[in-house]
């Protein structure tokens, strides 16, 4: 057991310490650093203009997406390397947040079941941050239970025509492609009637509308499509085999282990630390201690089950099901962060302006986006069933449409 | 980076878990719970035979000197079997503080003899209610002897010699206090049996008459001593810990699949399987905080009392919050005395205290944080 690099692992590290030292946007590292869940903005600049010009630096210097093939756009990195990568990367790895759906799903996908001819064309941009892409597969009547969308896709000739809309789809107001998941035989059950594309986002008849979430902000939208055409050369898998195909895309997505959830909890040892209350510092107070030493296990038991993880993939191992705790653990803590933050405060908690609220009203975003981190790329509740059937081998939900037509299935409730 | 155990250390737990599958099933335990052992004897033996008593000893103390990343393997499975045998006060207290403290000669009289399993060794420390403190310690040592009673002492009943935490001084500071060998059969010290909320490890109470003790250490540097033995305790009870925690989890899950109303298994209720995810995140955490605790106490880390913290605070809560979710999911039947639900409900509540309380740890893992923080 040992926390030492392997002398090639080392002279990587270097390597990308010293490239990171040279070319890493350094005026906004502060920033970037003190940035935290609801609040990453850069002031007076723009900062998907400024992830963007990292990404293709990276990019040109062989520094973008560590894992993939050179001949896509990749460096050909190990596992090992990525997260070594990470490490160094530090704070400007914040940058990459806007590129995490198209360099974490959509590019393995399109790396899975594209032509090479394709794969050729659409990986290298998207590696070097110059196309953006979104993954459309939620709806209003699918969330959790995605295989129930109803977004259709009807042959006409060589092409599909869509019909339908898409709901909670990241960066669709900036990226330039998407993989689309669509139903294209409502006539069986669910999950056997659904196929994958990838499209165009300027494609005539698509519509991005931004959501206003809670918070205020606009990270999400929703994609209405009105008989938008998708060439059949753009299909993923085989007509009705779109389930499968997305479950490739899913796998992926805890493949991106080590980019390390946030909890909240360095920001609350700090505020704690420098917090003067009536009776005197902050932590000094046992009830204070108390919840800290709480928050401080969960953490650390999140970091070093992460560097468990690693270890497995550095020895080969893929990267299973148990690494939904992440999410799960680390969801509601930050929420629950926030809310101790704010009750420290006492009633000037209430005040959110960066100029009034306690260091500049870090807390009260932390606090307005949180909800959403328990429902965003699967809900507490559905990692939960990750974790009981997938991990401890419980039984399924009986699932009562399983074998019924999708079109038989009811679609209200109480009548 | 390599954050897990060697195929050796793996192999090591394998067979630990086989032989105490073997020698350790529940009815084991159960002879002790039932008040017909103070501890399972032959257990001990065959412990010692396996060299697992001595795994973390040097050979030159008759030892197997392998490490104490294997004497963590050996703590899981300990934990996981719920063994009644004083393991924990022997191994984790009494030799680390020999390891730590001890004279060539204090080493070679004790340590042999709890590697083949003829000592059981604890640690006298506390004097009534209260978490560690130099403080709370009272007992006091004059010309070579000590005067005082100590209790609860894990074990004192069944021990052979303990490490005594006695007052040497009257001024306020951690100074005044300082360690002490003595062995408990030589006359002087008298120890009851208490009865404890985990009777398959005892407790007692030893009252200490004019008995004779020689120094463990320097005088004065007893505190600091205890500190790090205590560290070095947290993380092997913490592996013990995750071990139960492991298994209550196991006896929930096999329960769950087992067990059918209204025409199911239980364990395909979503109330059910939730419980069910949320000790086995819960136990997660603790194994990976553990594993570092494992790793800062092999290498004799700066960063050991930090993580050792951090490794004793999550694998109590839980093993607190496996073996008492592991009765939820049993429903009634958990709540019989024939269902084993309840012997690691005990184990994880008396675990929780027997080196000072979460809170106390609590409070230790934030100074920790603060001084790493400041310096």
């Amino acid at each position: 057991m040992n926390f030492d690099d392997t002398p090639q692992e080392a002279a990587f590290r270097t390597e990308a310490k010293a490239w990171i030292s040279a070319n890493a946007p350094k005026q906004y590292e502060e920033e970037l650093r003190k940035s935290s869940l609801g609040r990453t903005v850069l002031k007076g600049a723009n900062i998907l203009e400024v992830a963007k010009a990292w990404q293709k630096k990276k990019a040109d210097a062989g520094w973008a997406c560590l894992h993939w093939p050179k001949e896509y756009g990749g460096r050909g990195s190990s596992p090992i390397e990525r997260v070594i990568w990470q490490q160094e990367e530090g704070p400007f790895g914040k940058l990459s947040g806007m590129f995490i759906i198209g360099h974490g799903m959509c590019g393995p996908t399109m790396m899975a079941f594209a032509g090479e001819e394709q794969k050729r064309k659409y990986l290298p941009p998207l590696a070097s941050g110059e196309k953006v892409w979104c993954q459309l597969f939620s709806e209003p009547a699918g969330g959790s239970d995605v295989a129930g969308l109803r977004t259709r896709a009807e042959k006409k000739g060589d092409d599909w025509i869509i019909n339908g809309q898409k709901i909670w789809t990241s960066g669709a107001h900036y990226s330039d492609y998407g993989i689309l998941l669509t139903r294209t035989d409502p006539n069986v059950a669910k999950h056997k009637g659904l196929t994958m594309f990838f499209l165009d986002m300027k494609s005539p008849g698509v519509e991005v509308r931004p959501i206003k979430q809670a918070s205020g902000q606009s990270d999400f939208n929703e994609v209405y499509f009105t008989d938008v055409v998708i060439p059949d050369s753009q299909r993923l898998g085989a007509v009705n085999d779109g389930w499968n195909v997305s479950l490739t895309t899913l796998m992926n997505e805890r493949m991106s282990i080590g980019a390390g959830v946030s909890t909240g909890f360095p920001e609350l040892f700090d505020f704690c630390n420098s917090l003067m209350l009536e009776e005197g510092p902050a932590i000094e107070d046992r009830s204070v201690r108390s919840k800290l030493a709480n928050y401080a296990v969960k953490a650390s038991g999140l970091r070093y089950t992460s560097m468990r993880a690693i270890s497995a993939l550095s020895k080969g191992e893929r990267p299973g099901p148990e690494n939904s705790i992440g999410k799960l653990v680390a969801g509601s803590m930050v929420q629950e962060v926030a809310m101790y933050a704010l009750d420290l405060q006492g009633a000037a908690g209430v005040l959110s302006g960066p100029e009034d609220a306690e260091v500049a009203g870090k807390f009260q975003a932390m606090l307005l986006r949180a909800p959403g981190t328990r429902v965003e790329g699967g809900t507490d509740e559905i990692m939960r069933n990750i974790i009981a059937e997938r991990v401890l081998g419980l039984p399924g939900d009986i699932r009562v449409d399983k074998d019924v037509p999708f079109n038989k299935i009811p679609t209200k409730g109480r009548a | 980076m390599n954050f897990d155990f060697s195929d050796e250390q793996k192999q090591m737990r394998d067979e630990a878990r086989k032989f105490l599958a073997e020698k350790c099933p529940p009815k084991a335990v159960r002879e002790v719970l039932d008040g017909k052992a103070p501890y399972d004897k032959a257990l001990w033996q065959g412990l010692a035979e396996m060299g697992f008593l001595g795994v973390a000893i040097p050979e030159a103390f008759g030892g197997a000197g392998a490490g104490h990343l294997e004497l963590c393997v050996i703590a899981e499975e300990m934990g996981r079997a719920n063994a009644p045998v004083p393991f924990s006060s022997t191994v984790y207290l009494a030799a680390e503080a020999l390891l730590l403290a001890g004279t060539d000669a204090q080493k070679q009289k004790w340590l042999p003899k709890i590697a083949s399993g003829e000592a059981i060794g604890t640690l006298a420390l506390f004097e009534g209610k209260g978490n560690p403190s130099p403080k709370a310690i009272k007992l006091q040592a004059s010309g070579g002897t000590l005067t005082g009673v100590k209790k609860p002492v894990p074990d004192g009943a069944i021990a052979d010699f303990a490490v005594v935490a006695a007052r040497t001084g009257s001024t306020g500071r951690d100074a005044d206090i300082s360690l002490f060998l003595v062995d408990l059969k030589a006359g002087g010290v008298e120890a009851k049996s208490l009865t404890n909320v985990d009777p398959t490890r005892g407790q007692a109470e030893l009252t200490f008459k004019n008995a004779k003790a020689e120094p463990l250490g320097a005088a004065g540097d007893g505190w600091s001593i205890l500190t790090q033995v205590l560290d070095r305790a947290a993380v092997l009870l913490a592996f013990e810990q995750v071990g139960g925690s492991d298994r209550a989890l196991e006896m929930g899950r096999d329960y769950a699949l087992d067990r059918i109303a209204f025409g199911r298994p239980i364990g395909s209720f979503q109330a059910v399987k939730h419980i069910l995810a949320d000790m086995y995140v819960s136990a997660t955490l603790a194994r990976s905080n553990c594993y570092y605790g494992a790793w800062a106490l092999s290498t004799n880390a700066s960063e050991l009392p930090e993580a050792a913290a951090a490794a004793r605070i999550s694998a109590t809560q839980a093993f607190q919050h496996c073996s008492k979710n592991n009765i939820q999911v049993h429903g009634g039947m958990g709540f019989t005395w024939e269902f084993d639900c309840h012997m690691y409900y005990r184990r994880a509540n008396t675990t929780a205290l027997t080196l000072g309380s979460l809170s106390y740890w609590e409070d230790q893992l934030i100074d920790r944080m603060r001084k790493k923080n400041a310096a």
